[in-house]
């Protein structure tokens, strides 16, 4: 049994123009101990489905699910008491955000052994130990003199550096970081990395990473999920992945990395991800796909297993060809 | 914090010279003055009304008038009433605790009702409770204050008979003033009847100065949670697992407070010329009808000194409002 379990995920915002569907039919399994990337777009429902499985959705937002379960428990049955008890203690999360994701008003402290008193609670002088040890853990020097700092005293580095102090703070088995790094310095950016790669090691848990960047996937991550447009098209190792990709979706993702890119010009994907008004109705990547063909813009295409892979796609790519395609002439990279 | 403070304190000085001028010039503009008022009905002569008009040095021309009084203000004399004789200082610090006490009992029904409608409010957006309590609080700022006084008079001293229709006391009660206060002199002069018949005198005109800045303080309260709400720190406490009392009450509410001092601070001004219709209409013996009264009678030293105290008071208040600002919000507290 995963640790997280994820079966066809469906969120649904009501929106003024009528229901927006963010996440749709995700299927995810998360393992005790591993680093799964989830990769895509702005707006492919990333952070929206992880936001989903920690219960921070507003309430008007419709979840639906045939099966989402933690550790065995599942989360959409649960009392609101109960899940309260699991979230920031078994399962937690980090943000984009971290100059803002700190509540300006409460010191470093407070803010740190608010989440452990609640879980575990402890003397006063116990929790402040505590918070101590984890601000050393998470590399931030003089960590006696920082319990009493605002956080607009702190740099995003240290923010983060302190949000991470609060999400591992009661040992949780899955963290959830949802791109951690991107309001970060580049030089920073690696020591976060870095940092969450290590606490992952250390204390076995489960790491989901939701980025953008495929470069820090390659570097962390043991599976990856590729989101596109609320939909998961491919579901993979990383080092498989990395060497063929099932999806031309991700293929193309792929081809837009610096460091593999051969020509003058940097290759992109044309056009933008599908809104609420024009979703095709077959495949939802179709209108970008160089392959698309009369059959992908009729039907939707399953997610399937094509090779090591699951890809959601009518031809997926081997080393290069599109199969079954019916004008496999035309190459795919 | 320190040239903070040396920069508010600044402000404050050609506001308080405004203040006086307004003042002197106003009273003036009324038609009538003081010696008139003072004969009355019977009248007086042309002769003797020039005569004591020179006494009291109201033939000297205006600009003299003006500097003299604003010399005065400044050696912290404000002149004796005309009609009293007393020194207006004294007349006005017997009768400020009486509008202090009716004012905080004001303030404190404002808050307690009005900061927790905001938060309900916003808590439960566009849901009945939500909308309720904004009708509520735009009927409350819409309503004058005089006519929402007779209906609860109406209501509660007539039909109901619950509270009394004016004054701060039963006549019945007599203890030693200590500091002003009715209800903490009864209580120091252990007379819990006494007690009981001072907030029973007190409760409707509270009820009545509080109601419009209780209404500003929902309104703000709802849209300053709003924002914050939605705020990426909210979102944190809620991944941590606390209760959503704890996550409104404490994270959101706590960064809501920082405009909502503001305005509340604000509502003093608002509070003081609201107690002006309120102690009039209730019979309360405080400074606002004082001010009434002295306007009334042209009693120029009085009404000079009365508004330029209230304004000191408000200037004072709203200095205070802003150092809280920075015990509220750490970002200036700590700014250099």
């Amino acid at each position: 049994m995963a640790l997280l379990e994820i079966r066809g995920l469906t969120v649904e915002f009501r929106t003024t123009l009528g229901p927006l569907r963010a996440v749709d039919g995700l299927d995810l399994d998360v393992e005790k101990g591993e680093i799964v990337g989830i990769v895509g777009e702005s707006g492919s429902g990333k952070s929206v489905a992880m936001l989903a499985v920690m219960g921070l959705l507003p309430r008007t937002t419709t979840i639906t699910a045939e099966r989402l379960a933690f550790d065995g428990a599942d989360l959409l049955s649960l009392s609101t008491r109960r899940r309260r008890a699991l979230t920031g203690k078994a399962m937690a999360m980090i943000f984009q955000e971290p100059m803002t994701s700190l509540n300006p008003c409460f010191t470093v402290g407070f803010q740190i052994v608010e989440g452990l008193r609640q879980h575990e609670g402890g003397s006063r002088r116990a929790l402040r130990a505590r918070a101590v040890e984890l601000l050393e853990k998470v590399g931030i020097p003089a960590p006696e003199e920082r319990l009493g700092a605002f956080p607009h005293q702190l740099s995003g580095g240290m923010s983060q550096r302190v949000m991470i102090a609060m999400a591992i703070a009661c040992n949780p088995q899955l963290l959830i970081a949802d791109e951690p790094t991107t309001a970060l310095d580049v030089t920073i950016q690696a020591q976060i990395l870095d940092l969450l790669v290590e606490l992952q090691r250390e204390r076995g848990m489960a790491l989901v990473l939701i980025t953008h960047d495929m470069g820090v996937v390659a570097e962390t991550a043991h599976r990856v999920s590729v989101q596109y447009a609320g939909q998961q098209v491919e579901l993979r190792e990383v080092k498989a992945l990395f060497a063929d990709p099932r999806h031309p979706y991700t293929a193309a993702l792929l081809e837009a990395l610096p460091e593999r890119s051969s020509g003058r010009l940097l290759p992109t994907i044309k056009g933008v991800v599908p809104g609420l008004r024009d979703r095709p109705p077959g495949c939802l990547f179709e209108p970008r796909c160089r392959l698309a063909t009369a059959h992908c813009r009729a039907v939707p295409p399953p997610l399937a297993p094509a090779g090591d892979a699951l890809a959601r796609c009518h031809y997926p790519l081997f080393e290069g060809l599109p199969q079954n395609h019916p004008g496999t002439a035309e190459r795919a990279s | 914090m320190f040239r903070f403070l040396l920069a508010r304190l600044g402000i404050l000085v050609p506001t308080f010279v405004g203040v006086t001028f307004v003042a002197f010039v106003l009273i003036r503009l009324v038609p009538g003055d003081p010696i008139e008022m003072l004969a009355g009905e019977r009248g007086i002569g042309a002769e003797r009304h020039a005569e004591l008009m020179a006494q009291y040095g109201f033939d000297r021309p205006l600009w003299y008038q003006y500097g003299s009084f604003l010399v005065n203000v400044l050696q912290g004399d404000l002149g004796q009433s005309l009609v009293t004789r007393r020194p207006v200082l004294a007349e006005f610090l017997a009768l400020f605790p009486a509008t202090v006490e009716l004012s905080l009992l004001a303030m404190l029904f404002a808050v307690l009702v009005g900061l927790p409608a905001g938060v309900l409010a916003a808590v439960r957006r566009g849901t009945f409770l939500d909308h309720a309590v904004m009708g509520a609080s735009l009927t409350g700022y819409s309503m004058p204050i005089f006519w929402w006084a007779l209906l609860l008079i109406i209501l509660f001293s007539g039909m109901l008979q619950w509270t009394p229709v004016s004054g701060r006391i039963d006549l019945l009660y007599f203890f030693e003033p200590v500091t002003g206060f009715m209800l903490i002199d009864s209580l120091l002069a252990d007379e819990p009847g006494a007690f009981a018949s001072a907030l029973r005198h007190l409760v409707l005109p509270a009820v009545v100065l509080g109601t419009i800045p209780m209404a500003v303080i929902a309104r703000q309260t709802r849209s300053a949670m709003l924002e914050v709400l939605g705020e990426d720190y909210v979102r944190t406490a809620r991944a941590k697992g606390l209760a959503p009392r704890r996550v409104v009450g404490l994270h959101a509410l706590r960064n809501a407070l920082i405009p909502v001092v503001t305005v509340i601070g604000l509502q003093v001004g608002l509070l003081f010329s609201g107690a002006i219709l309120t102690e009039t209409i209730f019979a309360w013996p405080g400074v606002g009808k004082w001010l009434i009264d002295s306007i009334a009678r042209r009693d120029y030293p009085s009404v000079q000194g009365g508004i330029v105290l209230i304004a000191g008071v408000v200037m004072l208040v709203n200095l205070l409002v802003d150092l809280l600002y920075g015990l509220v919000n750490p970002r200036i507290r700590h700014a250099r």
